[in-house]
């Protein structure tokens, strides 16, 4: 396959060898599942240069969730390291935010104040603050809702809320768990198109999750493919692809067709003859 | 749809009025043991004049004022330290849930050979009723904390007791607003109970003094005045936090 990169391509853009912003070293999970253990990660590798959009591909249960979790700090790996920034992570870290598919907004607080939260935890005046988050809220389109209560808002707007108050504090690293798994077609393309925006213009480093090939390509600079579970890399994909991408594109319905080909035959593999 | 439920409201009321009229008229008890309605406002009125129900119902308001923060400063505090720490829970907590099934006004007897005949031996009863559903609506509340928003919190850079002021607790405010008026009906009744055993004027006492009376009329009075100070409280003070929780967090109709 043309497109699928050794380790030494998957060097930062310019081929710089710079320290890259994640390094996942022989990482495996296990989880106690009596009367056993279940494996939901063989052991991986993984390197992300900082400023990189990478997207992970895999079946459902493959534990492509479970690597996220792993690289917040949120859980801790069984086996190998990870690396943040050249640190070692040992637990939760402002630097690296996880977004989940359900926003998972504080009820108690309005928009803004969920916008505002991580700030208000560094001990940043209320001015300063609120200067951030309407900084923030206005660049996803929140503009007008600073007041609302949070139940009242729809799926896409709560996933705005909750990527503001995630790029609020500046993370130099977001972790997005199927972000837009929930939203329709139209809110999807639309955040698409934000997210694509707000990277352009932050470089951040992203990696996200999603089992939508389409979207993965759509978004990232490189997209790897997972196996079942326990989940390993069975392919990786740059896509060179010009941006702002959209997703009928005919070039990205293409790659979109070989990734999902390398998909269904890491599935196969693991599944092995019915 | 509004006028109709005031229409059937006050079609019931009507009809319940001139059942007890007529049960009253023309019913097996004698007049003076099951009064009409009109006997019973009459007391009422007599009572509030006199100024002997208005002096009663606010001793009693007082009592459980007093004794219901009490138990709200104490359970919330337990409740607290019972949500986060199992090894409490285990022990301490299986107490207060003991504790629970005790019916508080049975602490009466107790209290009166500790405190002996004063305000302390009901303000006791009553505290220590309130004081466990409190405290077990608080420590649900607490556990139940959806471990989404502490993760989110952490990951947030929140720790120590900010994750206390700023998640735990007000995640846990339904449970806790649930577990305040259940502790407060629990202290109603607890008072009443307690009163119409202890001599002292209260509420409870004007039963008891009703009763001591022979009469009837009045014994309903006063319980027509604990039912109005009842849903006054219910209306006036826990209806409206409800409210205001469920318009802010999109609670479904409890």
């Amino acid at each position: 396959m043309a497109e699928q990169a050794t380790w030494s391509d998957a060097e930062p853009r310019g081929g710089v060898a710079v320290q890259p912003a994640l390094a996942l070293h022989r990482v495996a999970k296990k989880f106690q599942a009596p009367p056993g253990t279940v494996d939901a990660l063989a052991p991986l590798d993984l390197a992300v240069a900082a400023g990189e959009f990478v997207c992970l591909v895999g079946p459902s249960d493959c534990g492509k969730s479970t690597l996220l979790s792993l690289i917040a700090g949120l859980d801790s790996p069984t086996h190998g390291t990870i690396r943040a920034d050249g640190r070692r992570v040992s637990g939760p870290g402002t630097d690296r935010v996880l977004l989940s598919q359900d926003a998972a907004l504080f009820p108690w607080l309005d928009v803004q104040r969920n916008v505002e939260f991580g700030l208000r935890q560094q001990g940043m005046s209320a001015l300063d603050r609120a200067k951030v988050a309407r900084h923030w809220m206005g660049r996803v389109s929140l503009a007008g809702l600073e007041r609302n209560s949070v139940h009242r808002l729809s799926a896409g707007i709560r996933q705005r809320v909750a990527l503001a108050r995630a790029l609020a504090i500046d993370p130099a690293v977001l972790l997005m768990d199927e972000p837009f798994g929930a939203l329709d077609a139209m809110t999807r393309d639309r955040l698409h198109a934000e997210l694509q925006a707000i990277w352009a213009a932050t470089r951040k480093t992203i990696v996200l999750v999603t089992h939508n090939t389409r979207e993965a390509v759509a978004l990232g600079d490189r997209v790897l493919v997972l196996s079942p579970r326990p989940g390993r890399v069975v392919a990786e994909f740059r896509i060179d692809l010009p941006r702002p991408r959209t997703l009928e594109d005919t070039a990205l319905v293409e790659r979109t067709r070989v990734v999902l080909r390398a998909l269904r035959s890491g599935a196969q593999e693991e599944v092995g003859t019915p | 749809m509004r006028l109709r439920a005031v229409a059937a409201y006050t079609i019931f009321y009507a009809g319940v009025l001139g059942l007890w009229e007529t049960v009253a008229r023309s019913g097996p008890w004698p007049a003076h043991l099951f009064p009409g309605p009109l006997e019973v406002l009459a007391a009422l009125v007599d009572g509030l004049r006199g100024g002997l129900f208005v002096r009663g119902a606010l001793v009693s308001l007082y009592r459980i004022a007093f004794a219901f923060g009490v138990s709200v400063i104490l359970g919330v505090g337990l409740g607290l330290l019972l949500g986060r720490v199992r090894l409490l829970d285990d022990t301490l907590g299986s107490l207060v849930r003991g504790l629970q099934v005790l019916p508080s006004v049975c602490w009466l007897p107790l209290a009166l050979l500790w405190f002996g005949l004063d305000e302390r031996a009901v303000i006791f009863v009553v505290a220590i009723g309130a004081l466990s559903q409190i405290t077990l609506g608080v420590k649900a509340g607490v556990q139940d904390t959806p471990p989404d928003y502490l993760r989110v919190a952490r990951n947030l850079g929140g720790s120590g007791l900010a994750l206390y002021t700023q998640v735990i607790f007000p995640a846990a405010k339904p449970a806790v607003l649930a577990g305040l008026k259940q502790g407060w009906v629990v202290a109603w009744r607890s008072l009443m109970a307690a009163e119409l055993l202890f001599h002292a004027l209260g509420l409870g006492s004007l039963l008891q003094a009703g009763r001591d009376l022979n009469d009837a009329a009045r014994v309903m009075a006063v319980m027509l005045v604990i039912i109005a100070l009842g849903v006054a409280v219910e209306r006036l003070v826990f209806a409206p936090a409800e409210r205001r929780l469920r318009e802010r967090w999109g609670l479904a109709d409890a």
